[in-house]
C-alpha cells in the first residue's frame, strides 16, 4: 500500500490519517503535515493509524517530532494502530508521551 | 532584516566546500568527537595520533559492502583529529565507520590494519547485534556498525533524583536476567521494556536505586565456550566486555531491531525516576572487547593502539584486568574519553550514578604503576556535570592493587566493601573471633573509612559475582561445571556454609535453618551503617545451584524466577519489611560514623555494644553474640545477633524516659516482622531469649497509655 497522509481540522482538533508504510522515505511528508497542524493552532491531534501497515524507526521518531512540535499542552492520540505497531510504540516508551487508543 | 529573519537565514557553515566522489563535504568540527547532525549534514570527527591517513566509510543500513569511502583531505585534519561534514545523508539508513592506515609495528605500539573498518569510539548507537543471541553473518566486513542518533527524547520534567547517598538501598540486577524467565509474564521478556513493567515490584520492595550490570554495547556471542554437558553455546551473559561505550546495548531493547534502543532505555530511566528509583550503571573502563594480541580489532586497537591501551616497553598488552588488555585510563586522551562518556550518560540518559568495575585500574599510570594523585579520579570527583552523581568503586583490580579503604576518593567516591561481605559471612557462618570486627563493619567500617563519611562503604553480602544468598547457605563449595572450565573458574573463598547438606535438602530442619540464615544476613545488611546493596533475587531465595560465576549462563541459572515471588516462606515479606524499617529509622542511616557518645542528648550514646549482659560486650575469641544499640534524636534501635548454635538469654540495655523495647523482628521466631510503628512491646521487659542462629531487632518507644 503506497503511503498517504491527509490532514483535516475540525474545531481546533487536527486529524491526520495515515495509510501505508511510515518509514524514512515517507516520514518527511508526515512531518510537513504535523507542521501544518501546529501552525493552524490545533489543541488536539488525532493520528488515525487504522491503515498504517508498518512503522519504522523513522516513523517512531515522527511521534517524537509531533510531540515536540505541538507542545506539551496539546493532547496527541494515535487511534486504531494495529497491534504490532502499537506494541512497538509501547515498548519504546512513547505511549507515555502520547495516548494510544483503540479505534 | 529583523533578528528573526537573520536566524532563519542559512548559516555559512551549511554549505559544502569540497566534493569527494558523489558527496559534498566541508571541514567538520573537531570537537565533539563522533558523529553529530549539523544543518544539512553530519559532522564526523575521530582522533588518531599515529595514523598516516583516515577514511570515513559509509554503508547503507545492513549492506555488506560500503557505499562510499571518503578519505579525509589533509586540510580536514586539525592536530591529530580528522573532522568532516558530509551533506545530504539519510540518517535513518546510514551506518558508518573509519578506516585508518598506518604502520603495523607492535614493538612500537602500532597495530594499524587498513583491511578493517573500525567502529567510532564515540558512536552513540551500534548496529549489528540488534536482537540478543541471533547469530550474525560472521563474514561481515564490519560487524559492529556505528550509527548516528537523534537526541530528541521527551524527558518532560525528569532529572536525576539526587537521593542522599545515606538513604540509598541499592538493588543490583541484570536487564535481561530480571525478566527473561518465562514466569516474568512481561510483554517483552529480557528487555529494558520488560524491566520497566516490573517497576511496581521494585517500588513495593522499597529499593530506591537499581544498579544495572553493563548495558554499554557488548557482544554476547564473543564467548567461544560451550556447555560441556549439552554442547550448547555459552554466552557472554554479564557483558563485562565492552564493544562501544556510548551506545546502549541494542539486544536489551525490544525495539533494538528498529534502532530504538536509546529511546527504550531512556524511557526505562524516566519511569524508574517517576517511581523514586535512581539508576546506577556498572561501567567497565578497565578493558575492552578487543582483548589481547589474538583478539579482534574493533575500534581502539586500529585507531591508536598505543594511546588507548597500556603497553609494555616491548609493545605487548599489560593485563591488569585479567582479560587480555588494560585501558590506558590516565593517558590524557583516554581520560578525556572516559570523562566525555560519563558526562554523556549523565546528561543524555539522566543516569544517577556509576559503579566502576575493577576501578583500581583507573589510578594506574600508563606504565601500570599506581599514581599517588590519579588525575582521572580527581577529575571525575570534581567534574561539574558529574558533581552530584554517585561514584562507586570496585576498589581492586585483577593484578593485586587492592584499595578497599584507601581508594583515592576526594571526598566523593564510595567503595564496594569486600571486608564487610567477608566479615558478615564468616560471622553468620559461626566462625569464632569475629565479634569485634563485626561491630566495626556494622558501624560503617570506620577503621577503613576514617575521615570519610559512612556512605563511603557500600555494604553487600552477595553480588552478581559469587554465590547468591540462597546458595551461600546451601553450598560449601562452588559448582561451576556448566561453565566449561572444569570448575576452575570463580572464587574459592566464599565463606559459605551449607547448614549440613550440600545443595537442595529434603530436611525440613536444614531448610528452616537456611531460611533463618538468609534472614540473619539480610537483617545485618539492612541495619548496618553505610549504603546497603542487595542482589536481585536474594529477596526470594534465588538459587544458581551452587554456580558462583554465572557470567556465561544465559538461562534459568541466572534469570530471576518470578515463581518464587509467591513462595510462602516469608523471605520476600521479611526483606520488604527490613527495607521499610531502614527507611523509617534515620539512626541507621547517619552520614557520620558513630562516636560512642551521647551526641543527641537523649541519654544514650549514638552506638553502644552489648553481649549476653547489657553494656558488657564479649569481644573474646569464643563469643558469637553481639548486641548493637543505635540511638539518635527520637530514634532508638537495638539489634542482637546470635551466631551460636545454642540459645542465649540476653539482658537488654535499659531505655531512658519511660521507653520500653518493642519487637520488630526475630528471625528465630515464627511470624512476619511487625508493622512499622506498631511493634508490640516485649512481654518480658529487660530480657530477651534469642534463639540459636538468630537475629532480633527491637525499637525503643514509650509504652502507649492504656485507656
Amino acid at each position: 500500500m503506497s503511503f498517504d497522509v491527509r490532514l483535516r481540522i475540525n474545531d481546533k482538533v487536527a486529524s491526520i490519517e495515515l495509510k501505508g508504510e511510515l518509514d524514512a522515505s515517507t516520514a518527511g511528508r508526515f512531518h510537513d503535515v504535523i507542521d501544518e497542524a501546529a501552525q493552524l493552532g490545533a489543541i488536539e491531534l488525532v493520528i488515525r493509524a487504522e491503515n498504517l501497515t508498518y512503522l519504522a524507526s523513522a516513523g517512531l521518531r515522527s511521534l517524537v517530532v509531533a510531540r515536540q512540535k505541538m507542545g506539551d499542552e496539546v493532547r496527541i492520540a494515535v487511534v486504531g494502530a494495529a497491534e504490532p505497531v502499537a506494541r512497538t510504540i509501547r515498548l519504546a516508551g512513547f505511549d507515555h508521551s502520547i495516548d494510544l487508543v483503540d479505534a | 532584516m529583523s533578528i528573526q529573519d537573520l536566524s532563519a537565514a542559512a548559516r555559512v557553515d551549511e554549505f559544502p566546500t569540497h566534493r569527494i566522489g558523489d558527496y559534498r563535504v566541508r571541514a567538520g568540527r573537531p570537537y565533539p568527537y563522533g558523529a553529530h547532525p549539523v544543518p544539512g549534514g553530519v559532522s564526523f570527527s575521530v582522533y588518531s595520533d599515529r595514523a598516516t591517513s583516515m577514511s570515513l566509510v559509509l554503508f547503507e543500513k545492513g549492506a555488506p559492502e560500503p557505499t562510499a569511502e571518503l578519505v579525509f583531505p589533509p586540510e580536514f585534519r586539525t592536530g591529530s583529529v580528522y573532522a568532516m561534514t558530509v551533506f545530504g545523508l539519510d540518517l535513518e539508513n546510514l551506518e558508518y565507520g573509519f578506516r585508518a592506515d598506518g604502520p603495523f609495528d607492535p614493538a612500537a605500539g602500532d597495530r594499524f590494519d587498513r583491511r578493517k573498518v573500525l567502529s567510532d569510539p564515540y558512536a552513540r548507537l551500534i548496529a549489528g547485534r540488534d536482537v540478543w543471541g541471533v547469530e550474525p553473518d560472521w563474514d561481515d566486513v564490519y560487524p559492529y556498525r556505528s550509527q548516528v542518533v537523534n537526541d530528541d527524547f521527551d524527558w518532560g520534567d525528569d532529572t536525576q533524583l539526587g537521593i542522599p547517598s545515606e538513604d540509598l538501598v541499592i538493588y543490583e540486577t541484570h536487564v535481561r536476567g530480571f525478566t527473561r524467565h518465562p514466569s516474568s509474564k512481561t510483554e517483552a521478556p529480557g528487555t529494558y521494556a520488560g524491566l520497566r513493567e516490573k517497576i511496581p515490584y521494585l517500588k513495593e520492595l522499597g529499593v530506591n536505586a537499581v544498579e544495572l550490570l553493563p548495558i554499554f554495547e557488548f557482544d554476547e556471542l564473543d564467548n567461544p565456550r560451550t556447555d560441556p554437558a549439552t554442547g550448547e553455546r555459552l554466552h557472554n551473559y554479564w557483558g563485562y566486555n565492552t564493544v562501544s561505550f556510548f551506545a546502549p546495548k541494542a539486544g536489551y531493547a525490544a525495539t533494538g531491531r528498529f534502532g530504538m534502543q536509546a529511546d527504550e532505555f531512556k524511557s526505562l530511566v524516566k519511569e524508574l525516576h517517576k517511581a523514586g528509583i535512581e539508576v546506577i550503571l556498572d561501567v567497565v573502563f578497565n578493558h575492552t572487547a578487543e582483548g589481547n594480541e589474538q583478539g579482534p580489532t574493533i575500534s581502539f586497537r586500529g585507531l591508536d593502539n598505543a594511546t588507548y591501551y597500556m603497553l609494555t616497553p616491548q609493545g605487548e598488552y599489560y593485563n591488569f584486568s585479567g582479560t587480555g588488555n588494560t585501558v590506558n585510563c590516565n593517558h590524557p586522551v583516554v581520560r578525556d574519553f572516559v570523562l566525555s562518556c560519563l558526562r554523556y550518560w549523565v546528561s543524555e540518559y539522566h543516569i544517577d550514578g556509576f559503579r566502576f568495575d575493577l576501578a583500581s585500574i583507573l589510578d594506574r599510570a600508563p606504565d601500570g604503576s599506581p599514581l599517588p594523585n590519579p588525575p582521572l579520579l580527581e577529575q571525575l570527583a570534581y567534574d561539574p556535570i558529574l558533581r552530584h552523581t554517585k561514584l562507586i568503586a570496585e576498589a581492586w583490580d585483577a593484578a593485586g592493587l587492592y584499595q578497599v579503604g584507601n581508594f583515592p576518593n576526594y571526598g566523593r567516591w564510595s567503595e564496594w566493601n569486600g571486608q564487610y561481605r567477608d566479615t558478615v559471612r564468616k560471622f553468620i557462618k559461626g566462625e569464632p573471633g569475629l565479634v569485634g570486627e563485626l561491630a566495626t563493619r556494622l558501624a560503617g567500617s570506620p577503621d577503613l573509612y576514617q575521615g570519610r563519611t559512612a556512605t563511603a562503604s557500600v555494604n553487600f553480602i552477595t553480588a552478581h559475582d559469587g554465590f547468591t544468598l540462597a546458595d551461600l547457605v546451601s553450598y560449601n563449595d562452588k559448582h561451576n561445571e556448566a561453565n566449561g572450565e572444569h570448575n576452575n573458574d570463580g572464587a574459592n573463598d566464599n565463606h559459605s556454609w551449607n547448614c549440613g547438606e550440600e545443595g537442595p535438602s529434603a530436611s525440613a530442619h536444614i531448610r528452616e535453618l537456611r531460611l533463618r540464615q538468609m534472614k540473619n544476613l539480610l537483617a545485618l545488611l539492612l541495619t548496618s551503617q553505610g549504603i546497603p546493596m542487595l542482589l536481585s533475587g536474594d529477596e526470594v531465595g534465588r538459587t544458581q545451584l551452587g554456580n558462583n560465576n554465572t557470567y556465561c549462563q544465559d538461562n534459568e541459572l541466572s534469570w530471576f524466577d518470578w515463581g518464587l515471588v509467591g513462595a510462602d516462606d516469608g523471605l520476600l515479606d521479611f526483606t520488604r519489611a527490613l527495607i521499610a524499617f531502614r527507611h523509617a529509622h534515620p539512626v541507621l542511616r547517619g552520614v557520620e560514623h558513630p562516636h560512642g557518645t551521647d551526641r543527641a542528648g537523649g541519654g544514650l550514646p549514638d552506638v553502644s555494644w552489648h553481649g549476653v549482659r547489657a553494656w558488657e560486650p564479649d569481644w573474646s575469641e569464643h563469643s558469637r553474640v553481639l548486641g548493637m544499640l543505635r540511638s539518635g534524636p527520637d530514634d532508638v534501635v537495638y539489634l542482637a545477633v546470635n551466631a551460636h548454635w545454642e540459645d542465649h538469654d540476653l539482658e537488654l540495655p535499659e531505655l531512658p524516659d519511660d521507653q520500653v523495647w518493642h519487637l520488630f523482628a526475630d528471625t528465630g521466631a515464627p511470624g512476619a516482622p511487625a508493622p512499622i510503628g506498631a511493634e508490640p512491646p516485649l512481654e518480658c521487659p529487660g530480657r530477651y531469649r534469642l534463639g540459636a542462629h538468630s537475629v532480633v531487632v527491637l525499637v525503643g518507644r514509650p509504652v502507649p497509655e492504656t485507656k
